[in-house]
């Protein structure tokens, strides 16, 4: 029974993902692409020597198939995670609704996943970033990833414990400036990557990671959204049932 | 604690009963490893690290590993 909830939640934040998915390949379609071409007409305007021997996948690839195969993927697979951290969530946070507790997830997912890590190594356009240190970057990358999630989780968990002593409201405040406070040491002692060539135009790097900035912000509250609606569906049928018959009862 | 003085019919919000841990870890297991071995091919395969030989996947997934915000070369 419980089994089938779990099942049934993680199907539901697959679709989800999946919806949220497309919205967020819009947005990199339409903000996202034009600082992509600019970025790689600068990349080969500086850089004739090395040129790309081949060409394996051609840029109109690239920016249609190419962008919705990851993007796609992205949104199922966060979405699944998402429902799967839903399932633990759901009347542990706190005394919320299905839907609200979905939105709640999404935005402290939003949080954690992206913008934290975004802080400190955002997201770079190509010809940014020495193809030698990829390693670092990437190690680095996920390790600010991983650390932001867990220091989330336990600022959540310290959060409920506080609570029963201090209250709702100044629980929340300690455990946000808990998380506020372990995020700035991780900032202040993890290495800084600063790889943008000088001459790099810097309105193009701007729009660059607005748009990845933007991408993700459609992402999840259009997962937070879909979710919470298919969730709520799930959990509570009645309510979409009971307003209607007791809006035409009095009447 | 009462919520709303509306007609408890209408807007009574049902807050939902906690799912036990031992029905969800399964599932938080077999598919968590799932999602994060794609996400792993979206946004770090033949950049740091290579699984299949070759350039195709990166080259494949380029635009978005870019956006979505990966260190990709």
């Amino acid at each position: 029974m419980n089994s089938a909830i779990v099942r049934n939640l993680l199907v539901r934040g697959m679709l989800a993902g999946l919806g949220a998915g497309v919205l967020a390949l819009v947005v990199a379609y339409v903000l996202g692409e034009p600082s992509v071409d600019k970025a790689i007409g600068f990349e080969e305007a500086h850089a004739p020597a090395h040129g790309h021997e081949v060409e394996l996948v051609s840029r109109s690839l690239q920016s249609t198939a190419g962008l919705a195969t990851g993007v796609l993927i992205y949104g199922v697979s966060f979405g699944g995670i998402a429902a799967l951290a839903y399932c633990f969530a759901l009347g542990r946070v706190g005394r919320f609704t299905p839907r609200a507790t979905a939105l709640l997830l999404s935005g402290c997912a939003l949080l954690a996943v992206y913008v934290v890590p975004f802080l400190k190594y955002p997201a770079n356009p190509p010809a940014v970033g020495d193809p030698d240190t990829i390693g670092k970057r990437t190690t680095l990358y996920f390790l600010m990833m991983v650390l932001s999630v867990l220091i989330a989780v336990a600022a959540t968990i310290l959060g409920k414990r506080l609570a029963p002593q201090l209250g709702t409201w100044y629980a929340t405040v300690v455990a946000v400036a808990a998380f506020a406070l372990v995020i700035g040491l991780a900032f202040a002692f993890l290495p800084a990557v600063n790889e943008v060539p000088s001459d790099f135009p810097a309105t193009v790097l701007w729009r660059f990671r607005l748009s990845a900035l933007a991408m993700q912000v459609t992402l999840w509250a259009g997962f937070g959204l879909l979710f919470g609606e298919l969730a709520e569906r799930l959990l509570d049928p009645k309510p979409a049932a009971a307003p209607t018959s007791a809006v035409t009862a009095p009447s | 604690m009462a919520q709303h003085v509306a007609p408890p019919t209408a807007t009574t919000p049902v807050l939902p009963a906690k799912l036990p841990i031992g029905a969800i870890v399964p599932w938080a297991v077999f598919f968590g490893i799932l999602m994060l071995v794609l996400l792993y091919f979206v946004g770090a395969e033949q950049g740091a690290t290579s699984v299949v030989s070759g350039e195709d996947v990166h080259e494949w997934v380029h635009d978005a590993r870019h956006l979505l915000g990966f260190p990709c070369h």
